[in-house]
């Protein structure tokens, strides 16, 4: 329920496009996308987030990654990890 | 050599006492007051000679004086260089396949009821719904923040670019092709893909007269300019590639004339293999130096030029046989016995009937394809360098005036002028080897030189000297080509290796005027060169109805008459009227010009 009402109220912020969840083996758990961009988010963005930690800690074991924001041409991919699931939010800038 | 030792109490004392005095060490030496003995009484005493070592002459004959030498001594760490390189690996990328997967084993992902099972087991977890609301709490954050401010505005506007900033023209090298065999062989042809040219065709051949060996390999190769480590695909003809062209209507047809005469032409589809070659009997019997595609209908019309004194036109659908033969007579009578080598050709698109062929002798000829009889085949003529013309382009915005290049000077010229060049650039230091114009500046060229250089030349800015020169590498400069976007510069030199430089923008973007400040330039020039040419010819008539006048007075006797001084005087002469007449036509001008201004 808690988990519903937050989804909803991200959701219903301006410009978001989708969120997905999924979980520190790459399975999608919740989206509002479609399967097909579902699965490929998943898996990209996965692996993305892997690199991008192992980076951080390599440079400063001490440090870990917080947030991850990725910003291209069309739109803006944020992603928050956490130790077990990631949660994935894609917005459109506001015009 | 005499030693004498001479020690006394009071020195040794005195010596040790500057000792301490100077670097503060303190020695302290206990003794108990009973076991010091009687107090030392010091006296003087002369010196006591205690031991006297005369020299020994016998032994000096084993032994050599040393030559006496100046060695610096240096106290510092020993260090010695080394040098480490790592092991070149190759790379090759290539795409992977992603499948879903992660899925649990007991989990099928294809079946709709396992996964949604599998979702609303996570869904209940506690983990999760804790960690979600955390994390949905730092996103939303971030959501509003973005929402707040815009980040994709633009906030500085993009007006106009910015005029002129006079960089001083440099060029820069991106990458080095090198010929991946033993032997390195020199790039004679080089040749840039159609469409964006992200490749570049390269024909390696000896052109050395019997340098070849056995071992030396005969592949041609096309590299990708991206990757300098290996080539995208290796051509592999009968006879090693002189020259090597893309046709610029198919990206993937190739046309390649070599070492002994032969055409191949490749598919770069089909692979490694040509797909056709010429027959021996029918092709050239020296190397095929230029091979040039045809703009025609079907797209499939080449012709090639060699040193044996053909121009050979082929259809590479069919090649067993050339289409049309036309042997370079300057007397026109199509006698291969006085052939002139061809060396370069030129073919402009907008001009189709007619082309130009450079010779080995120093000679331009232009010709017309379409005459119906041999003899008006050769149109003309152009005399101009004292060496084979090795290269010749005209000059695609001005069709009129080409380029030419050869013994040590490169030199423009106008169609209508056949007595000399309009403009030419001062003696340089050493051969040249290859030149081209810029496909997007008409007064920019290019040409390398066999002591490795390339040199930039804009004829707008400075025409004594190239605007930039550059030292490409050590050896020879063979050949050049510029990419049709007037940016990348590809030169191949005489050990194999294709460089491939980018050139500043300066020099690479069309400048304002520049056209029109060109065509002036031209115009004023080939004027110049007219006003000569009608002198020099008013001065040869004026010569023969003078001499025509003195023989039919004195019948012949003056030629047996004239003895070396007098033919000198003669010559005398003759070479101050031309200097006189030539300065008063230049100063003519002068007073033109400025009666125009």
């Amino acid at each position: 329920m808690l988990v519903e009402e937050t989804l909803k109220r991200i959701q219903s912020q301006n410009g978001v496009q989708g969120i997905i969840i999924i979980n520190s083996e790459g399975i999608p758990i919740k989206t509002t996308l479609d399967n097909a961009s579902t699965v490929q988010y998943a898996g990209l963005i996965h692996q993305l987030v892997m690199k991008a930690r192992s980076t951080v800690r390599d440079i400063d074991p001490q440090n870990d990654l917080t947030f991850l924001r990725i910003r291209s041409k069309k739109n803006e991919i944020m992603i928050a990890p956490d130790k077990d699931y990631f949660l994935i939010v894609i917005q459109n800038p506001s015009d | 050599m005499t030693a004498s030792l001479v020690l006394t109490v009071e020195s040794v004392l005195s010596i040790v006492s500057t000792l301490s005095s100077g670097m503060e060490i303190v020695h302290v030496y206990t003794k108990l007051h009973s076991e010091f003995g009687r107090q030392c009484l010091f006296s003087d005493r002369p010196a006591e000679l205690l031991v006297d070592v005369p020299a020994d002459q016998s032994l000096a004959s084993q032994f050599t004086q040393r030559t006496r030498r100046d060695q610096s001594l240096q106290a510092s760490r020993d260090m010695s260089e080394h040098r480490v390189n790592t092991k070149r690996f190759e790379s090759e990328s290539c795409g992977l396949n992603h499948e879903e997967g992660g899925w649990p084993k007991d989990v099928n992902h294809q079946v709709m009821e396992q996964t949604i099972r599998f979702r609303k087991k996570v869904e209940k977890d506690e983990s999760y719904i804790n960690s979600i609301l955390q994390l949905g709490s730092v996103m939303e954050h971030c959501i509003r923040q973005n929402n707040a401010v815009d980040i994709y505005q633009d906030c500085f506007e993009d007006g106009e670019m910015p005029e002129e900033h006079q960089e001083p023209p440099s060029a820069k090298t991106i990458n080095v092709f090198r010929d991946p065999n033993e032997l390195k062989r020199t790039v004679t042809g080089l040749s840039w893909h159609p469409d964006g040219g992200e490749k570049l065709a390269a024909a390696y051949s000896c052109l050395e007269f019997q340098k070849t060996s056995r071992d030396m390999s005969l592949d041609s190769y096309i590299w990708d300019i991206e990757n300098p480590n290996r080539p995208e695909l290796s051509l592999k003809p009968a006879s090693p590639l002189v020259c090597l062209e893309y046709n610029p209507k198919d990206c993937h047809s190739l046309v390649g004339g070599s070492y002994n005469g032969q055409i191949a032409y490749w598919d770069s589809r089909r692979g490694s293999q040509p797909v056709e070659t010429s027959s021996v009997e029918h092709s050239h019997r020296d190397p095929v130096y230029k091979i040039i595609w045809l703009q025609s209908k079907t797209g499939t019309d080449t012709f090639s030029a060699s040193t044996d004194g053909q121009v050979l036109w082929w259809d590479v659908r069919k090649l067993s046989e050339p289409t049309e033969r036309l042997v370079l007579d300057p007397s026109r009578e199509g006698n291969p016995e006085r052939a002139l080598g061809a060396i370069s050709l030129d073919f402009e698109s907008t001009m189709p009937t007619k082309f130009m062929v450079g010779t080995e002798q120093g000679l331009v000829v232009s010709c017309n394809r379409k005459a119906k009889t041999p003899t008006e085949k050769v149109v003309c003529t152009y005399d101009g360098h004292q060496g084979p013309v090795y290269a010749l382009q005209r000059n695609p915005f001005f069709p009129k005036n080409f380029l030419t290049v050869g013994d040590w000077t490169a030199r423009i010229w106008s169609e209508d002028i056949k007595e000399s060049s309009i403009m030419w650039t001062k003696y340089q230091m050493s051969y040249l080897m290859d030149a081209c114009w810029s496909p997007v500046r008409p007064s920019v060229f290019f040409t390398v030189k066999m002591d490795g250089v390339l040199d930039m030349w804009d004829i707008l800015f400075k025409q004594n000297d190239p605007t930039l020169s550059l030292k490409v590498c050590d050896e020879a400069l063979y050949s050049l080509r510029l990419q049709d976007n007037g940016r990348l510069v590809a030169c191949g030199s005489q050990q194999g290796e294709a460089t491939l430089l980018e050139i500043s923008s300066g020099l690479s973007t069309l400048q304002k005027n520049e056209k029109s400040l060109l065509a002036a330039m031209f115009e004023r020039e080939t004027k110049r060169e007219k006003i000569l040419e009608a002198r020099q010819r008013e001065i040869r008539l004026k010569e023969r109805s003078r001499s025509e006048q003195s023989r039919s007075e004195d019948g012949g006797r003056e030629d047996i008459d004239q003895s070396p001084l007098q033919l000198m005087a003669r010559a005398e002469e003759d070479f101050y009227v031309l200097t006189e007449t030539e300065k008063k036509g230049k100063e003519r001008e002068d007073q033109d010009l400025s009666s125009e201004l």
